[in-house]
């Protein structure tokens, strides 16, 4: 019962709070990327990887009592920030489940701005094409965020330290 | 002439009860409906296991597929002679407005549940195989059939395009919401989509609401939350899907189980079984055959499969409490032990069910950057989100819309010899002093 929101309590328990549901979106879609057993099923939106399925299963959280969420006004928009409750890591505890150590993978995708996730995490999805084209395909699904040469490498740098991290 | 620009000799239509007429001209859409592929969505309804709540539910994919065809084409042509829309892309957005759901396979969302599957990615499969419908697309230009499926799969160059199928204000959900509507017979679900087509704008990346309409949107995401909970969300649908997983999940555990044989072998069912489904597989299994086969196993030597099979199709379905994962996860452990005890097996008859298992959505504005919102065009030429505009939008906005229901066969407790264990048990799902006799 509740196993994929008892994973999520789990990530949100590792992480020591989330700022931004862009950031949360990207970095649960590269966890699963990296064979960390969340089910939650993407879609490719207007920004990438998109989770439909996490937004309501992290709004039950909330109103269950596990989740905190801050909304804060940023004039033209709103930024959630989240963090777990003392329910949420009671709730938890309950739970005997078998998952794969994700820490140190989680506290790398943190670091990272959720621009920079927005890139990894498309690469990612785009995965089953050669480099190259993979490459061309994000120039072109993304034309308005202008990635860089550069900031496109460090991306493949940091996919292939995520693959290698606790190996 | 070539294929892309053929014409049929005169206009055909098809009489549609929520848009009076789909009309079909290009002889392109006219072979695509006539595809294999594509007749066999008229053997998979739109809406799963709601017919058994709401008689009347009984409309195809097939129905909703051509709905969204037809609203496509009227947008198509509003937008025919706006700044930023590309004529030459209007047999491509048909045809994928059209193809939008091929994948979907029988009781589309437990399937995907229980045996790992994704209608996208068979959509893409049909579409890029070797079928009918792949052919199709392939005579109209080499590479067409890889446009389509960029654009179902919303990875295609122009977002405009895209945004036509997929976003939040989009043609599939215009017509899912007022053909459930229709068919459901609830009052609810109806909006002024004439209004909202004529109020639509094409800018550079997104279709946008020129500011005058927003009433008519108003509308729409009043009529998208209500049928969220009045029929997407129904409590006694949500129990016929329990029980649909739940059979799927008997007949695995039974086909790998080495001692049980099947008096009727599942020979649709075995590459689901074994977690690899080709096409041609995928392909053969609709709601006909499901049921057949429901049908037979309720003569199955298995108790539970028997059980759960003729409770689906007699529509003996599990009752149901609110459930608080958060307050009742000790009552809950204690249930669980109880139902074991009074040899009930928990892992079918003691289900939670919560509102992220089901597949649809409520119209949130979110963050920056997280998801697409609803823009409206104002007069100056900006762009605001709708929610920051609309009163009635952000308070639906900030409104609670989870739930997690208990689901359990209250016809068997009541049947229970054992009396202590019949009242602990319905203490804890209905309360001190519950009634236990039989209903």
């Amino acid at each position: 019962m509740l196993n994929n929101h008892a994973k999520l309590i789990r990530f949100f328990s590792e992480a020591n709070g989330i700022t931004g549901r862009k950031k949360l979106q990207k970095m649960i879609y590269i966890l699963q990327k990296c064979d960390i057993p969340f089910e939650e099923k993407y879609q490719f939106h207007f920004y990438g990887p998109y989770s439909e399925e996490l937004t309501l299963r992290v709004e039950e959280l909330c109103n269950l009592g596990f989740l905190q969420e801050e909304k804060e006004d940023k004039s033209n928009y709103y930024q959630y920030n989240y963090n777990i409750t003392p329910a949420g890591t009671e709730f938890l505890n309950q739970f005997s489940m078998e998952m794969p150590d994700m820490t140190t993978k989680v506290a790398m995708l943190k670091e990272k701005s959720s621009r920079f996730l927005e890139l990894v995490s498309t690469m990612f999805y785009f995965d089953d094409l050669p480099l190259q084209e993979n490459i061309e395909k994000i120039h072109m699904v993304k034309p308005k965020q202008k990635y860089s040469n550069e900031e496109i490498e460090d991306a493949i740098r940091f996919m292939e330290e995520l693959k290698q991290e606790g190996k | 002439m070539a294929y892309k620009d053929e014409q049929l000799s005169e206009e055909k239509v098809f009489k549609d009860p929520v848009h009076r007429y789909v009309h079909v001209r290009d002889r392109v859409i006219w072979d695509l409906i006539a595809a294999p592929e594509f007749q066999r969505l008229r053997r998979i309804k739109q809406l799963g296991t709601t017919n058994l709540t709401f008689h009347g539910a009984e409309h195809s994919r097939f129905n909703h597929s051509l709905g969204v065809y037809e609203i496509v084409r009227r947008i198509i042509n509003n937008f025919q002679d706006r700044p930023h829309w590309n004529k030459d892309e209007r047999l491509l957005c048909l045809c994928a407005a059209l193809l939008h759901d091929l994948g979907h396979g029988p009781f589309s969302h437990s399937f995907e549940k229980v045996f790992k599957l994704d209608h996208e990615y068979f959509t893409q499969q049909i579409i890029l195989g070797d079928t009918k419908v792949n052919e199709i697309l392939e005579r109209v230009s080499v590479g067409f059939a890889q446009k389509v499926a960029d654009v179902i799969a919303k990875t295609y160059e122009d977002k405009l395009v895209v945004s036509l199928i997929s976003s939040q204000i989009d043609a599939d959900r215009m017509d899912y919401l007022q053909r459930d509507a229709y068919f459901t017979g609830v009052s609810y679900g109806h909006f002024d989509m004439e209004r909202i087509l004529r109020v639509m704008r094409p800018i550079e990346d997104q279709v946008v609401i020129k500011s005058t309409g927003m009433h008519a949107v108003e509308d729409y995401i009043m009529s998208r939350y209500q049928m969220y909970w009045q029929v997407y969300f129904h409590p006694v649908t949500r129990s016929a899907e329990v029980i649909l997983t739940k059979i799927l999940h008997r007949a695995k555990y039974l086909y790998e189980t080495k001692d049980f044989t099947f008096k009727l072998q599942p020979t649709h069912f075995v590459s689901f079984f074994k977690g690899k489904v080709d096409l041609a597989d995928y392909l053969k299994l609709d709601e006909m055959v499901v049921h057949y086969y429901f049908q037979l196993w309720q003569e199955e030597d298995d108790e539970i499969l028997r059980d759960l099979c003729e409770r689906f199709m007699n529509r003996r379905l599990f009752k149901y409490v609110e459930f608080n994962p958060n307050l009742q996860m000790n009552e809950w452990m204690e249930l669980y032990k109880l139902f074991q005890e009074a040899e009930i097996d928990p892992e079918y008859y003691l289900v939670v069910d919560s509102s992220s298992d089901l597949p649809y959505d409520f119209y949130r504005p979110g963050e920056e950057e997280e998801r697409l919102p609803i823009h409206l065009l104002m007069p100056d030429g900006s762009l605001k989100e709708l929610s920051r505009h609309s009163d009635i939008v952000e308070s639906i906005s900030g409104k609670k819309r989870t739930d997690h229901k208990l689901y359990f066969p209250k016809d068997r407790l009541n049947e229970l010899k054992d009396q202590r264990l019949r009242t602990r048990i319905m203490e804890i799902l209905y309360g001190q002093g519950a009634k236990v006799d039989v209903e």
